[in-house]
């Protein structure tokens, strides 16, 4: 038995895009940081035909985890038409050959940047998040070593200090997006630019969350069933924003996270931010097969 | 009050107490610049050691070492605060970082070294409080005004950031943060250099209240032999990296036995 015998023949182009030893290397990082909730774990960020901080982390993560038989989701803010998910979207289909779908029930693996999926995401579903910054302790201590260090040593209290400072400044806590959050009770991580909105959907949720940052070359994870709990004062609890009251325009959808669009008049108009689900609200009178699948948020309160 | 009454009355303290802080044989050389040779100390609790002496003279290395900031390249330090008494220089990071938060407080002469400048001045205090694990925003507030407050620090200006105070405010900041959780041991690296005369004054007595209040112990560095006539029980006086003269205050300036000493005091008056 010859080493040749073992191998496969050359190709001029390897399934996927990337070639066997990336995937190889992004499944063994996947592992660990699965291993490892919310650690981050560093990786050799490949080339990929798109520019750094354009989700190349998370294209590299699917590409990986994809095969013919995948149905891939790809959304960019909530939005499934955007070029950047279009794209990303066709780039994806293209080199391996799987099924594109705007469903989040229909959907094997999600790529999301800015949004979790309003609707329940299910234990036969990964979610994959672009991460533009993956380090927490980058606001409160700019030299990585010693943020490392204080990853190692669990010292997250200049986090806190962070939340102490907004809310002596401002009343109440300004952190918007990225709202850094403890996973398994361990590892500080910032969820990526998702909304306050969508950070309890990670938390013990049946699906497996993989965080990606290409340009900073680093993965980490939220397997299920685990704790994301995001940092708070004991007497202060988690907000997340007030959308719940608010109407789409557009679906007549109530109590989902909303992007808010500026009319001539200057007032402002709301559409729901998971435009797919405003889609399925749209078509459900006259087609039954769109119908929205069960939501993590039910009349704009968290469901249990 | 009857037991403090018994504990003045009683034999000193180097013979009724262990020593709180117990250096022996430090020594550190940076290159071939000697900083300590041979150095010990030790101060009893509740007391004021002063350390004086002319720049480069090892005090402020010696009281890096105090802080666990810095490892000599030999020597023994322990802390009287637990049962188990490790040497400090041989106690992991971890270890270390969580002994400097907890039971050592550090005012420095540039409070840039010591403080967030841009954070609100109760936001550093609750720094401290933060890292010793309190999670109640409420509890924050009051235990950081509380802390300013004990080191007279005006709190109509609790939330303003060190950058906009003056010299004489920050190092109250430093103080407040220094002692907010209640530290075993305080070391202060000239407290009050660079600060004005007046406001000098004001800073020392309020150490001094401070001291007396809490009977906190101290260490003081500075080159100022006022401000250790002031403050200190005990000196220790410093010499290219040697200790070459200690003993109470009173009788050491009053009757220097060193010639550098007596240079020292002579210098002074």
């Amino acid at each position: 038995m010859s080493l040749k015998s073992l191998s496969k023949e050359w190709e001029a182009v390897s399934y996927g895009f990337l070639d066997a030893s990336a995937k190889r290397e992004l499944r063994r990082k996947m592992l660990k940081a699965v291993a490892v909730p919310g650690c981050q774990m560093p990786y050799a960020s490949r080339e990929v035909p798109m520019a750094r901080g354009w989700g190349t982390g998370g294209l590299q993560v699917s590409l990986t985890l994809m095969n013919p038989k995948t149905v891939v989701k790809v959304i960019d803010q909530g939005a499934d038409d955007s070029v950047n998910a279009a794209s990303i979207r066709k780039f994806l289909t293209r080199v391996t050959g799987a099924e594109a779908t705007w469903d989040t029930l229909e959907a094997t693996l999600i790529q999301s940047r800015h949004r979790v999926p309003e609707e329940k995401l299910t234990k036969d579903q990964i979610l994959v998040l672009q991460v533009p910054n993956p380090e927490p302790l980058r606001t409160v201590e700019p030299n990585m070593s010693i943020a490392r260090q204080m990853h190692a040593d669990a010292d997250y209290s200049r986090m806190w200090l962070q939340l102490y400072e907004q809310i002596v400044r401002s009343g109440r806590v300004m952190q918007g997006a990225s709202y850094p959050s403890m996973v398994n009770g361990r590892h500080v991580m910032t969820p990526s630019p998702i909304p306050r909105w969508d950070v309890p959907k990670l938390h013990m949720a049946e699906h497996l969350t993989i965080l990606s940052a290409g340009r900073e070359k680093r993965i980490f994870a939220v397997p299920p069933h685990t704790r994301v709990e995001p940092l708070v004062f004991s007497d202060v609890p988690y907000k997340v924003e007030e959308h719940g009251d608010i109407t789409c325009a557009r679906s007549a959808l109530k109590g989902f996270f909303m992007n808010e669009i500026p009319n001539d008049d200057g007032t402002s108009s709301y559409e729901v931010s998971d435009s797919n689900l405003g889609i399925k609200a749209l078509n459900a009178p006259e087609d039954a097969s769109q119908k929205i699948g069960e939501t993590w948020y039910q009349d704009g309160e968290w469901a249990q | 009050m009857s037991v403090d009454m018994k504990l003045e009355r009683s034999a000193p303290q180097f013979i009724t107490h262990e020593p709180l802080l117990h250096m022996t044989n430090i020594s550190k050389r940076y290159g071939d610049v000697v900083a300590l040779d041979q150095v010990g100390a030790k101060v009893y609790p509740g007391e004021v050691l002063g350390i004086v002496g002319e720049s480069g003279s090892g005090k402020s290395t010696l009281l890096r070492m105090m802080n666990v900031q810095e490892l000599p390249d030999k020597g023994t330090y322990h802390l009287d605060i637990e049962t188990e008494k490790p040497n400090l220089f041989d106690v992991d990071r971890y270890a270390r970082l969580q002994l400097q938060s907890r039971h050592i407080g550090i005012v420095y002469q540039n409070p840039h070294q010591g403080l967030l400048m841009k954070h609100t001045s109760s936001g550093n205090v609750a720094e401290r409080l933060l890292i010793a694990g309190e999670r109640s925003f409420a509890n924050l507030r009051a235990k950081a005004s509380d802390a300013l407050d004990a080191s007279e620090f005006p709190l109509e200006r609790m939330d303003a950031p060190p950058i906009e105070l003056s010299g004489g405010m920050q190092q109250r900041v430093q103080l407040a943060k220094a002692i907010a959780l209640e530290p075993a041991l305080l070391l202060l690296d000239e407290p009050t250099t660079g600060l004005d005369v007046s406001v000098q004054a004001l800073v020392l007595d309020t150490l001094k209240r401070l001291q007396q209040d809490r009977k906190i112990t101290m260490v003081i560095v500075s080159h100022d032999l006022g401000v250790i006539r002031t403050m200190a029980d005990r000196v220790m006086v410093m010499r290219r990296g040697q200790v070459v003269e200690q003993g109470l205050v009173d009788q050491v300036f009053q009757d220097p036995q060193h010639a550098y000493t007596q240079q020292l005091v002579h210098a002074k008056l």
